[in-house]
């Protein structure tokens, strides 16, 4: 009866989440009947590109940086439990995480696990530059020089495929966020390839997960409006699914958060465009008929997706160098502060326009309105600022040459003597931009395959 | 000559909630009525031509609105509503993760005898 069951928990939603979440997801995972698994979703669009950067330096590494962070504190845990994690944490070296995978595993002494690596989203290396530069860009942009990186969102059949291996654990690079979801339901139901509204179930399901606590009361709360409970320790999404589809979304025992129809309704449609065409590699999924109904407490069910047949290409995002962004801020404070603010822009302006850069330079006031703002077009919606505040400037540039930017950032410096009176708090970031555009594949170029290491391999 | 005052002008951020995503230069901003009974308000005043209007400061050159009657929910998709998106623009917020709350900015007229029912539900959200 309980493989009619699966509990699938999330232990983080992109690189950089909390790293103690996925404690208590394991915690609570222990004391459920039925397949068990942890995923950890790590792989944001330009993520993927900077770890390709760290494999050319160092061919052992380009894996995600977080992955021991995730997978140390709960290895034991997840192995004693047969509780199996699968994630795309392996980034542009999936065979380096799974080797870093087992040497975490002697160094804390548990039994070793059979790690399964799911290889063949390079689109490099089936098809050269040329011909992907053949391909019109999803964006109408075109791909600039210097590719760094092409990864084609394959899917979740490979992950069912390593898991029918035996996996307990599996490392993915890029693959769509949902399939670290629908690969364990296909593996557990058998869902064949056209049971397009499980599919589709499944699909949303990892929707639901792929972004963490998103779903469970944080990137939420709204004080006096949407009010959520020990937001420090909001506690990590757990789904149940069942084998026609019905979804319960839930979250870690003993844990802050909430999980109502208003918490998942706003993660259903996060990222989400056309809601009757949601395209992944495995189905198009259809929300409009989802409903949501509160089953228990922080317990929400889950209903009415629908699927259609899949599309016969697959997305690729394509990295290339996009050149520099130098961003510099200082701060005014106090009687006046807003005209002293504004000076010291007026002063940052006049100075990069003289140098005759045809770089794109940007000035904000942060304490007015700045992220609401266009590009050189005030937002009209902004109330009038008090003359007199804590007011922050912020100089920005996007550039070729690595020396625009530190110019700018200097000039930011320099307001220190030869600016308006009272400047602090001055700080830099110079960072290497990569750019991205998305094209369509024939889907057969590509050919996933598995193979594995540890226990048994 | 007597004023009847029969609706209260509130912002959608008091009726609403929302969460903002992007793809490319494309934002999508989800709207979700606290109370069921608001959709057909929401229906009513917030159209694609005034969303349009609100991120035209941005450069944004079309919105479509996808209606979700079971949720109940709105979603905008607005394009070209990121300055370039997280490739080009120099916005502090790359994303435009904050933009939901500028659409929740946006004023809307509430029937006086409807203003409690629709900012019921509103906390225990």
């Amino acid at each position: 009866m309980t493989k009619n069951l699966v509990h699938i928990g999330c232990g983080a939603g992109f690189a950089g989440d909390r790293k103690d979440a996925g404690g208590p997801v394991v915690d609570t995972l222990a004391t459920r009947d039925g397949p068990k698994y942890l995923i950890f979703e790590t792989l944001a669009e330009r993520t993927l590109a900077l770890a390709q950067k760290q494999k050319q330096r160092d061919p052992e590494r380009g894996y995600s940086p977080f992955l021991e962070a995730y997978v140390r504190p709960v290895l034991e845990r997840c192995l004693a439990n047969n509780i199996r994690i699968v994630s795309n944490f392996g980034a542009a070296n999936p065979t380096g995480g799974a080797k870093r995978i087992l040497e975490i595993a002697e160094e804390i002494g548990c039994r070793t696990p059979r790690v399964a690596v799911v290889s063949g989203d390079d689109l490099l290396t089936v098809m050269d530059e040329k011909e992907i530069r053949a391909h019109k860009t999803i964006e109408g942009l075109p791909i600039g020089d210097g590719i760094v990186a092409a990864n084609t969102y394959i899917g979740a059949r490979p992950i069912a495929e390593a898991l029918a291996g035996g996996a307990d654990i599996v490392v993915v690079g890029r693959t769509t966020d949902p399939a670290l979801v629908l690969g364990p339901l296909i593996h557990e139901f058998g869902w064949a390839e056209e049971d397009w509204d499980t599919l589709a179930a499944g699909t949303l399901a990892g929707h639901l997960l792929e972004c963490g606590a998103q779903v469970t009361g944080a990137y939420f709360a709204d004080p006096g409006f949407k009010d959520v409970p020990d937001l420090a320790h909001v506690g990590f999404p757990i789904a149940t699914i069942s084998r026609d589809g019905a979804i319960r979304v839930g979250k870690a025992d003993n844990t802050g958060g909430c999980v109502t129809p208003a918490t998942v309704k706003e993660q259903i449609l996060y990222e989400m465009h056309d809601p009757s065409a949601y395209l992944t590699a495995d189905v198009v999924l259809d929300i409009t008929g989802v409903s949501v109904e509160q089953a228990d407490d922080n317990v929400v069910a889950v209903s009415g997706a629908r699927g259609k047949a899949r599309p016969g290409t697959l997305k690729t995002t394509i990295s290339f160098d996009g050149g520099w962004l130098g961003e510099a801020e200082i701060s005014y404070a106090g009687p006046n502060a807003l005209a002293r603010a504004e000076l010291a822009r007026e002063v940052l302006s006049e100075r990069a326009h003289e140098r005759g850069s045809n770089a794109e330079y940007r000035f904000d006031i942060i304490g007015t309105s700045s992220t609401f703002d266009g590009g050189s077009a005030p937002y009209p919606g902004a109330e009038d600022p008090s003359p007199d505040g804590d007011y922050r400037v912020r100089a920005a540039v996007s550039c070729h040459s690595r020396e625009v930017a530190e110019d700018l950032a200097d000039e930011v410096l320099s307001l220190y003597c030869s600016g308006p009176a009272g400047g602090g708090g001055f700080r830099r970031n110079i960072t290497a931009q990569i750019h991205t555009a998305s094209i369509l594949v024939d889907r057969n170029r590509l050919s996933p395959s598995v193979q594995f290491l540890g226990a048994d391999a | 000559m007597t004023v009847v005052l029969d609706t209260l002008r509130l912002r959608l951020h008091d009726i609403a909630h929302g969460r903002s995503g992007d793809k490319g230069n494309r934002s999508n901003i989800s709207v979700i009525p606290y109370t069921e009974a608001a959709y057909s308000l929401l229906l009513e005043q917030v159209t694609e031509e005034r969303i349009l209007a609100l991120f035209a400061h941005k450069g944004a050159s079309a919105v479509t609105r996808y209606e979700l009657p079971n949720l109940p929910a709105l979603n905008f998709v607005i394009d070209d509503a990121l300055e370039g998106g997280v490739n080009s623009t120099l916005n502090l917020d790359l994303h435009g993760k904050t933009l939901s709350f500028m659409l929740l900015d946006l004023p809307v007229e509430i029937p006086l005898d409807r203003v409690q029912e629709f900012t019921q539900g509103r906390r225990q959200a």
